[in-house]
C-alpha cells in the first residue's frame, strides 16, 4: 500500500458561544397568531420592538417601562406586557396580537363593541385594552363589573379614560352570552 | 429607552444558572420573569453586564403543601399564587398579597423569587414573608443556606443573596393550632405600590386568645418592619373589637411620622376584621 499522508483532522466544528453578543441578531422561533414566525433579534430587543419590526406594529410603545398597557399582547393566552419582556423568552411560545383578533367573518365581538361604544378616540391605547379584554373574556365570560373594571385599570387611555371600553367590554359580554346577571 | 447591552444565556438547570453565575461575575443578574429587572433596564438605571435566563428551568413553579408547611419554589407567579387552592387559612395572607401585587399581566409574569431577591422596600410578598417568618433557600455552587425573611432584606433593594447565590424556594412553617393570616394594603391607584401595608400571622388557642402573633409593616421603612409594639399588645388577648383598637394604636410604634405611617393602623384593624370574617381557622 502506498503510503499516504495522514490526513489533516477536520476541526470540530466551533462550540455555539455560550453567552449571546448583546448586539447580534439571532433567530427566534414562535407563533404568531398562530403561524410560526422566526424573529432575528439580538438579546436586548425587547418582544414589543421584535413583534413590531416583523411587522405586528398594532403592539404599540407608550411608556416602554411596563406602566400604559399598550403594549399589551397575549402568551399563551394569558396578557402580559410586550415591554417588560425580551423577545427572546418568548422563544417556542405562542403569542397573540391585535391583528390576530379578526377573522374570516370580520372584527371580533369586541372589537366591534369598541366601534359601537365610541371607545376608540385616538386609537393608540385601543390594541392594548383590546387584548387584556380578549384574554378576560375567553377565560372569564361571566365575569363582574368590578372585576372587568380591575382587570381593565391595567391599561391607560389618555383620550378617555377608559369608561367606554368598560362599556363596550359589558356590552361585548352581553353578545357573547356572557356577563354577570 | 431600550435596554443597555448585556451578553445573555439561557439556563436549563439551577445548578447551570449557578455555575454561569459565577463565571459571567458579580455584575450578572439572573432573568425570571423580568417585572423588576426590564423597567430598570428600559430606564437604565441598571446595566447589567451578564444575563442568566431561568425562566426556562422545569420545576420551580409550583408550590409544595405538606405537614411541614408550604414551600414556594423560586419561579411561582404571582399569578399562580393568587389563584392557588390550597392557600386559604394560614396560608390566606399570601394569596390576598399576590393578589395586589400590580396589574394582572405583571402577575402573569412576575415571580416570587424575583421579587423578594429584588427587595423592593414598596413590594408585598416580603412583607408576608416576614410576618409568616418564612426561611429563604439561597443556593450557590458550594451548597444551600438557609436565611430568615426577617434577615434577609437588608436594606432597600439590597438582601443577603451573594453575586454567586440564587434564591431557589421559600419555606414557611406550618404551626400548631388553629393559625390565620391576613395581608391588606393601600395604594393610590390600582397596580400601584403600596403606600403602606400590613401582614399579619397568628396562632389563636382553644378560647379565641391570640397565642402567637407576627405583624409585618411595609411600605414604611427601608425593609419590612416587624410591630413588635402592636404583637405585645394583642398577645394573649382574644381579638374583639377593643383589641383590635388597642393593637391598632400600637402598630405605628417605631414609624410614626414615616410616609403612610398614619394608614397602619387601618390596615392592621382591616387585616384583623377580616382574618375573624373568614370562616375556618385551619388548625395545622
Amino acid at each position: 500500500m502506498t503510503a499516504m499522508a495522514t490526513p489533516r483532522p477536520t476541526p470540530a466544528p466551533a462550540a455555539p458561544a455560550r453567552w449571546r453578543d448583546p448586539d447580534r441578531p439571532a433567530p427566534c422561533r414562535l407563533t404568531v397568531n398562530g403561524t410560526d414566525v422566526v424573529l432575528e433579534v439580538p438579546p436586548r430587543r425587547t418582544l414589543a420592538d421584535g413583534l413590531r419590526d416583523g411587522g405586528w406594529t398594532g403592539v404599540r410603545l407608550g411608556c416602554e417601562h411596563g406602566v400604559c398597557g399598550s403594549c399589551t399582547v397575549l402568551l399563551d393566552d394569558a396578557p402580559v406586557r410586550s415591554c417588560l419582556m425580551l423577545a427572546v423568552q418568548a422563544e417556542g411560545r405562542s403569542v397573540r396580537t391585535v391583528e390576530g383578533l379578526a377573522g374570516a367573518a370580520g372584527l371580533s365581538p369586541l372589537q366591534r363593541a369598541f366601534h359601537r361604544a365610541g371607545a376608540v378616540q385616538c386609537g393608540f391605547c385601543t390594541p392594548g385594552f383590546l387584548m387584556q379584554a380578549t384574554a378576560l373574556l375567553e377565560r372569564e365570560p361571566d365575569a363582574a363589573p368590578e372585576r372587568v373594571r380591575e382587570r381593565l385599570s391595567a391599561n391607560v387611555c389618555r383620550c378617555s379614560g377608559g369608561t367606554a371600553a368598560l362599556a363596550a367590554v359589558r356590552d361585548a359580554q352581553r353578545e357573547l352570552g356572557g356577563g354577570a346577571r | 429607552m431600550k435596554p443597555p447591552a448585556f451578553a445573555y444565556t439561557r439556563a436549563r438547570s439551577v445548578p447551570e444558572a449557578l455555575s454561569l453565575l459565577a463565571e459571567a461575575g458579580e455584575e450578572a443578574k439572573l432573568l425570571a420573569g423580568g417585572q423588576s429587572l426590564l423597567p430598570l433596564l428600559a430606564l437604565r438605571l441598571a446595566r447589567p453586564s451578564h444575563l442568566v435566563d431561568i425562566g426556562g428551568i422545569a420545576d420551580l413553579d409550583r408550590p409544595l403543601l405538606d405537614h411541614t408547611g408550604l414551600t414556594l419554589p423560586a419561579l411561582v407567579t404571582h399569578a399562580a399564587l393568587e389563584r392557588h387552592p390550597g392557600l386559604a387559612g394560614p396560608w390566606a395572607a399570601l394569596g390576598q398579597c399576590a393578589g395586589q401585587i400590580g396589574h394582572y399581566p405583571i402577575r402573569v409574569r412576575g415571580t416570587f423569587g424575583g421579587s423578594c431577591s429584588h427587595g423592593d422596600p414598596a413590594a408585598e410578598l416580603p412583607v408576608v414573608a416576614v410576618a409568616m417568618d418564612a426561611r429563604f433557600v439561597l443556593r450557590s455552587s458550594a451548597g444551600d443556606r438557609t436565611v430568615p425573611a426577617e434577615e434577609f432584606f437588608l436594606s432597600p433593594f439590597v438582601t443577603a443573596l451573594e453575586p454567586t447565590e440564587m434564591l431557589v424556594a421559600a419555606h414557611f412553617p406550618a404551626h400548631e393550632g388553629r393559625v390565620a393570616s391576613g395581608f391588606a394594603e393601600f395604594a393610590a391607584r390600582a397596580g400601584d405600590f403600596a403606600t403602606a401595608s400590613v401582614a399579619v400571622a397568628l396562632t389563636r388557642d382553644e378560647q379565641d386568645r391570640v397565642r402567637h402573633v407576627r405583624i409585618a409593616l411595609g411600605s414604611v421603612g427601608p425593609v419590612p418592619l416587624r410591630a413588635r409594639a402592636a404583637e405585645h399588645e394583642l398577645t394573649g388577648r382574644a381579638l374583639d373589637e377593643t383589641a383590635i383598637a388597642a393593637g391598632a394604636r400600637a402598630a405605628t410604634d417605631g414609624v410614626e411620622g414615616r410616609d403612610g405611617a398614619d394608614l397602619v393602623p387601618v390596615l392592621l384593624a382591616r387585616a384583623l376584621r377580616r382574618l375573624n370574617e373568614r370562616s375556618g381557622d385551619h388548625a395545622a
